[in-house]
């Protein structure tokens, strides 16, 4: 049996794609901004926050990183309306992409803190500086600098992983090769190009956190 | 009233006391350099000045503000008590001209350019105007040390507490951090040094103090003292150092 390659079976098709794309775009950035954030305030008080908070953090950060995302996400979208909390699939996947990179980033981050001397906090208490100004400006500067490479591999690893939010009816990419070979039952291609675009875009988002990290993070 | 008060302070590590109820009266323009063997206290004592380490008992007035009180005063207290370390503890990620203008900019909200210009003068002081936009990686250990004490100066500090300032230094770098500490104190600052450099302790200070066992256990005139010490352990002391 052959089988006949024929990818301009997808042309017709280009405008879903390009909306798949646009939409595992902007799910990445806005997860890693607001993931980041999260990542932030929770390794801050992981490292400075009174013990409550951080047993609460530390349990948030094991409840995520041991359990599959495909689980959580689905725990938003389907387990979440039995509380009367009903989202739409975006807001899902919005929501459960933050969730996710939040644990790992607050994991990441705290492992940045504790690498800062702790002489540098006593130096910045010394100088008269509260304990939340010596966090913005010594301790989370330098723990940044020194976690971005591993920040920036957990960041192209959550934009591959969103691929998993197609499961959930998300338009992302993914959804949108589904959708085009449940029409033209042309997988192979289908398939082939869209692991060609989840390729470049890896390429390009290391390139781009690199060029970022070169700008504003200094390593000392 | 003596710029720092210190009065029968007390403090303990669990069941260790390492300070027995020390009393000290620093004046303006003193310059007390604080000597003994490591584990007598005497660094802990330092941190305590500035509430760096809590302390059980006793009372410690800096400027007149209560050390062991309120939380609100440690950092009207800090502005006017600086603090240098052995390890520098600059910021890796600041320019020596920014580390010494963070300080200022954050806690004193001085307007970036007057901070800049405060730094551009007090890295002239300690003799680095030519290194303000040098990261510390690429300073010796010696020129470290002179940003730490200049980023100190930044806040105008009454009190200067030195902790062993030149113990993690080359011994080739070290005359270049006393020269600057010689010059402050030639200038009036009052300081309180914990240090090894008995030379300098006895040639600069004002008073000696010899802490043993987490007490005062001698102290006055550094040439005084040094020339007729009057306690077995402090001659021990001296003489085991040479």
């Amino acid at each position: 049996m052959t089988y006949h390659l024929e990818f301009s079976a997808l042309l017709p098709y280009w405008q879903d794609l390009a909306w798949g794309l646009w939409f595992t775009v902007v799910l990445t950035v806005v997860s890693t901004v607001a993931g980041i954030a999260v990542g932030t305030l929770g390794a801050s008080a992981r490292s400075f926050g009174p013990p409550w908070l951080s047993g609460l953090v530390r349990v948030y950060v094991e409840l995520i990183r041991n359990t599959p995302f495909i689980v959580q996400l689905f725990f938003i979208f389907f387990g979440l309306p039995a509380l009367g909390l009903k989202l739409s699939e975006t807001t899902a996947a919005f929501i459960a992409m933050v969730v996710n990179l939040g644990a790992y980033s607050t994991e990441i981050i705290r492992a940045g803190i504790d690498a800062v001397p702790k002489g540098h906090i006593e130096a910045g208490v010394s100088l008269a500086m509260t304990r939340l100004e010596v966090l913005r400006y010594i301790v989370l500067r330098q723990a940044f600098a020194k976690i971005y490479p591993a920040l920036s591999s957990q960041i192209v690893i959550v934009m591959l992983g969103s691929a998993v939010v197609s499961q959930i009816s998300a338009p992302d990419l993914t959804y949108a090769a589904n959708f085009i070979q449940s029409r033209n039952f042309r997988a192979f291609e289908v398939y082939f190009v869209v692991a060609l675009i989840y390729l470049v875009l890896s390429i390009l988002l290391r390139y781009l956190l690199r060029l970022i990290g070169d700008r504003f993070v200094r390593v000392g | 009233m003596s710029l720092v008060s210190i009065r029968d302070v007390r403090k303990s590590y669990g069941d260790v006391e390492v300070l027995k109820g020390v009393s000290l009266e620093v004046e303006k323009g003193d310059v007390v350099a604080i000597i003994g063997r490591s584990g007598s206290g005497k660094s802990t004592l330092l941190r305590c000045i500035n509430g760096l380490e809590t302390y059980q008992s006793g009372a410690i007035l800096a400027d007149g503000i209560e050390v062991g009180g309120e939380h609100a005063n440690l950092r009207e207290l800090r502005r006017h008590v600086g603090m240098v370390f052995q390890q520098f503890n600059l910021f890796p990620h600041l320019t020596a001209a920014e580390n010494v203008m963070l300080a200022p900019t954050v806690v004193n909200k001085t307007p970036k350019k007057e901070a800049r210009a405060i730094a551009a003068e007090v890295l002239a002081k300690v003799g680095l105007s030519e290194k303000m936009d040098a990261y510390p990686s690429q300073l010796s250990g010696g020129q470290q040390q002179r940003v730490a004490i200049a980023r100190s100066l930044a806040m105008r500090p009454k009190v200067l507490l030195c902790d062993e300032i030149t113990s993690a230094l080359d011994p080739e770098l070290v005359n270049e951090v006393l020269r600057v500490v010689e010059q402050l104190a030639k200038e009036g600052m009052t300081l309180i040094l914990v240090t090894h450099e008995m030379r300098f302790a006895r040639d600069v200070g004002t008073h000696l103090v010899f802490m043993h066992h987490g007490k005062v256990h001698e102290s006055g005139a550094p040439k005084a003292v040094f020339a007729a010490p009057q306690t077995p352990e402090l001659q021990q002391f001296v003489s085991g150092i040479g």
